[in-house]
């Protein structure tokens, strides 16, 4: 993040635009808004220097329902918009944010070069398992034997879910965490811990989506705090993921990693790049 | 054949062997001999087909004017030896007037050559390359070159001195030495056409390529971030950027992808800098949706895409003038955006910084459509001048009012709106390629959709582009039309079509999108015939000047597929039956 020093002091719904969302009552998208909207003024970050940036899909709208700059681009691209508005412009705070279907399957490749380039932004992945806003086709992490989907075949696709923690942890990510848009404060605080860290910082919030997977209703009876602290060990990291049920709540690694910044500081002239030419 | 008077005084030559031969190396000193020395040139390789070595053949056509065009055949062709040399039998035409310069200890000259009817004469290159301590038949080669076509060899030795002399005493020394050898031995091969004389002393010129001169054109016209990911024949453009954008404090990323990098650059022009990336025909497809975002969210961004053999992967490392369908009309919706191509190497540099002008005058995203014989060719040319383009957005510089809402997508009369750069205060908006109202609120309303289509449309139908839109050149009731890097021969082609007796304009758009149908029909003032010129199979721009402006009733094509280029006779002999 970049650091604010501004004398005035902000609150959650200042960075909460008048608009009302599209979301169906219910959705845990709406949590993780507040959550944004809380870690935003916890850091009391200026709105004009802070950008949140988005793909495709009901989560997805996320930008024009907070006060600050937003960029509601195309299906599976926000990564690297979002990357390349924060190599451009260091000074900006930038929180790229969607779901699950835009981040890990139409965006999967910039999420495994996005852990990898380590920029110093954070990315928030409303997880719902679901294609919510075509209507409820499965994505990459959605459970083998789901079925409930006019595109799924009958007891499901068969095919084990990703695990997208593992993933970026294994691509570099700097920071990851999991969350429960049904604990808006905890959730908030993880955030924010993920906007302060450098480089690139994940945060998988599981966001139920009541109208096409309403059993995720149940998720507020299973998750639970991690009973560990975070490391900032990978290999530790490692094996927690791959040994844990997917319910531990909490932020899992904080790397050390350089963030990528790859802007020059050079002052040539044009006319110092024209006379390497002239004979 | 009667020559443009312009460029009679060129010679048209081709240096080829095969991996290891030096080819290339000589060729380079030719190169900078005859620009030391006060020629122009132009300057192009072929290679086989492997990554690196192999054999090469170096085109170099050697002027005491500016040329801007391959001429009809080589006039001379020096072979180090002859391994696989036939592969370029089709890339360099020869015909009697051409001299083919073989060493006969290293093969045959190939049959397909041969028949030409070209003279062939002998250099013992090898043999004579040893008889000097370290001497080495592409300098041996490289003397007789030049003393044949009239080149100082005292220039060529000072050439070498510049790059050799303080490394490499020794190779100096010796190659001298080869050069002076070679230079003696073509006493005795006879005449061959000869450079012509300069006059007056040596004008300003540079040396550069067309992928260098797009990269430094984007530089000037503003740009300062720049997302990428290689592809023949572009990556050049991207070579040049990575350490030229550092040292004006500027930004340069490789991405995982031309999805990446089109959207980077998207990301990054959105933050107020000027963003360029450059790809070829299969990452132009890939860019497709990103550029209808760019133009629905007014995000200004420029593109160049180096044109090759399509399509698919095509031939890589040919030209071709293909990409003009995806250029124009690949977006899905009505999406309207600039096209424009640059009409010779040295234009791409003027091209692209007018792209990078347009892209942000207009907040639209720029195509520009160069191809592999511009991008991948070395140009000797005059000083190019020093247009004023700069990007300029229009962005919001003074705080709104208490209380007045920005309206980032505001329906003004240019329909160009003022654009807030994240970090103005109080102008907080959300850039969305959903359809939206001014404020950039999604909408699905009628009203809005065609309000915001006609803003878009009308940034581009109103912007005053000046005499930039197209090279109209000459009079006569028949006009070539033609574009990007078909202009040069057009225009050798029209002159010597002059000095025949038949008058003829050249009309080539700079300028592809939008069209500009009024100044058009005044450039087709008169015209009564039109010649429609292109390297494209199935005529892509031919169906473009149709469909988008009025013609006249006889249209005749020149029109094929790459790689072979279109050459001036061809054009020439056309014009004369078209004439008559
Ligand atoms: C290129 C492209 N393909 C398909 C779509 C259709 N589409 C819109 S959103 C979406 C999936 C969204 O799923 P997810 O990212 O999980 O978001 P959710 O709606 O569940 O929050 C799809 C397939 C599109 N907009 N663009
Ligand atoms: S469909 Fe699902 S994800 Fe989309 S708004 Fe409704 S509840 Fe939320
Ligand atoms: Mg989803």
């Amino acid at each position: 993040m970049t650091e604010s020093n501004c004398a005035i002091t902000y609150s959650a719904k200042d960075y909460k635009s008048e608009t009302k969302p599209v979301w169906c009552p219910g959705c845990g998208d709406y949590s993780v808004l507040s959550s944004i909207t809380k870690a935003f003024a916890d850091l009391n970050l200026e709105p004009h220097k802070t950008s949140v940036v988005s793909g495709i899909g009901c989560s997805s709208r996320i930008p024009a329902y907070t006060t600050t700059y937003g960029f509601h681009t195309i299906h599976g691209r926000a990564l690297v918009v979002g990357a390349g508005l924060k190599l451009a412009r260091p000074d900006m705070t930038v929180l790229v944010a969607g779901g699950d279907g835009d981040g890990f399957s139409i965006g999967g490749n910039h999420f495994l070069h996005a852990c990898r380039r380590n920029v110093d932004m954070t990315y928030v992945v409303m997880d719902n398992r679901v294609y919510g806003m075509t209507k409820g086709q499965p994505s990459p992490t959605t459970e083998p034997d789901w079925d409930a989907s006019a595109m799924a075949p009958p007891g499901g696709t068969g095919m084990t879910p990703f695990n997208p923690l593992a993933i970026a942890l294994a691509a570099g990510a700097n920071f990851v965490a999991r969350c429960f848009s049904g604990d808006p404060n905890g959730t908030a605080a993880v955030i924010a811990e993920a906007i302060k860290h450098p480089g690139f910082s994940f945060v998988a919030v599981m966001s139920p989506c009541i109208t096409f997977r309403e059993e995720q209703r149940e998720w507020k009876n299973v998750v639970r705090p991690s009973p560990v602290d975070s490391t900032t060990d990978a290999a530790q990291a490692a094996k927690r993921l791959m040994t844990d049920d997917g319910f531990n709540m909490g932020i899992l690694y904080r790397g050390a990693r350089v963030p990528y910044s790859p802007k020059g500081a050079g002052q040539a002239t044009i006319g110092d790049l024209e006379a390497e030419f002239a004979l | 054949m009667t020559q443009n008077k312009g460029v009679s005084g060129s010679v048209s030559l081709a240096m080829c062997g095969s991996g290891g031969a030096g080819v290339m190396t000589a060729a380079n000193m030719l190169l900078d001999a005859a620009a030391e020395a006060g020629y122009y040139a132009l300057f192009g390789r072929s290679s086989g087909p492997q990554i690196r070595g192999g054999e090469a053949a170096a085109i170099v056509r050697l002027s005491p004017e500016p040329v801007t065009s391959v001429d009809d055949t080589t006039e001379i062709l020096l072979a180090i030896d002859w391994q696989n040399v036939q592969r370029f039998a089709a890339e360099l035409p020869l015909d009697k007037n051409s001299v083919i310069i073989t060493d006969p200890t290293q093969g045959e000259v190939p049959e397909v050559m041969a028949k030409s009817g070209a003279r062939i004469v002998e250099l013992h290159m090898k043999d004579l390359a040893k008889e000097i301590p370290g001497g080495r038949p592409n300098m041996i080669a490289l003397g007789a070159v030049a003393q044949l076509i009239g080149l100082s060899v005292d220039v060529v030795c000072e050439v070498l001195g510049q790059s050799l002399k303080k490394k490499r005493a020794d190779a100096y020394e010796a190659s001298v030495a080869a050069v002076k050898k070679g230079a003696e031995a073509a006493l005795s091969m006879g005449t061959t056409k000869q450079l012509g004389k300069l006059a007056g002393e040596p004008a300003k010129r540079w040396s550069i390529t067309g992928n260098e001169a797009a990269a430094l054109g984007a530089v000037r016209g503003g740009v300062r971030f720049c997302a990428a990911y290689p592809i023949t024949p572009a990556t050049e453009i991207l070579e040049y950027l990575s350490s030229a954008l550092p040292k004006v404090g500027g930004t340069f990323v490789q991405a995982e992808d031309e999805l990446a990098s089109i959207n980077m650059c998207i990301g990054g022009s959105f933050g107020g800098a000027a963003s360029i990336t450059a790809t070829s025909g299969p990452g132009l497809s890939l860019m497709i949706e990103a550029l209808g975002m760019a133009t629905a969210s007014e995000t200004p961004v420029v593109v160049v895409d180096v044109q090759r053999g399509g399509p698919s992967t095509g031939i890589p490392t040919k030209s071709e003038q293909s990409d003009l369908n995806i250029a124009l009309y690949g977006l899905h919706g009505d999406g309207p955006h600039l096209v424009v191509a640059p009409n010779s190497i040295g234009d791409c540099l003027m091209t692209t910084q007018w792209a990078v002008h347009l892209a942000e005058m207009t907040q639209t995203p720029c195509i520009v459509l160069s191809d592999q014989s511009l991008g991948q060719s070395r140009t000797i040319m005059p000083v190019p001048a020093d247009v004023a383009f700069v990007g300029k957005r229009l962005t919001v510089t003074e705080a709104l009012p208490e209380g007045q809402v920005y309206k980032r997508y505001a329906n003004t009369a240019s329909g160009v709106s003022p654009m807030a750069i994240p970090g103005t205060l109080g102008c907080q908006y959300t850039a969305d390629g959903l359809e939206h109202t001014e404020t950039g609120l999604p909408s699905s309303q009628a009203n809005d959709h065609s309000t915001q289509q006609d803003k878009r449309l009308r940034k581009l139908t109103g912007f005053e582009y000046g005499d930039l839109w197209a090279t109209v050149e000459g009079e006569g009731d028949i006009a070539v039309m033609c574009w990007g890097s078909c202009v040069g021969a057009a225009r050798e082609a029209i002159a010597r079509a002059a000095a025949d007796g038949v008058k003829a304009r050249l009309i080539a758009p700079r300028l592809l999108y939008p069209t500009r149908p009024d100044v058009m029909a005044k450039a087709l003032a008169g015209v009564k015939k039109v010649l429609v010129v292109e390297l494209s199979h199935l005529g892509q721009f031919h169906r473009y000047l149709k469909g988008e402006y009025d013609l006249p009733a006889e249209i005749q094509q020149i029109k094929r597929g790459g790689p072979l280029p279109i050459r001036p006779n061809e054009i020439h002999s056309r014009l004369l039956s078209m004439g008559k």
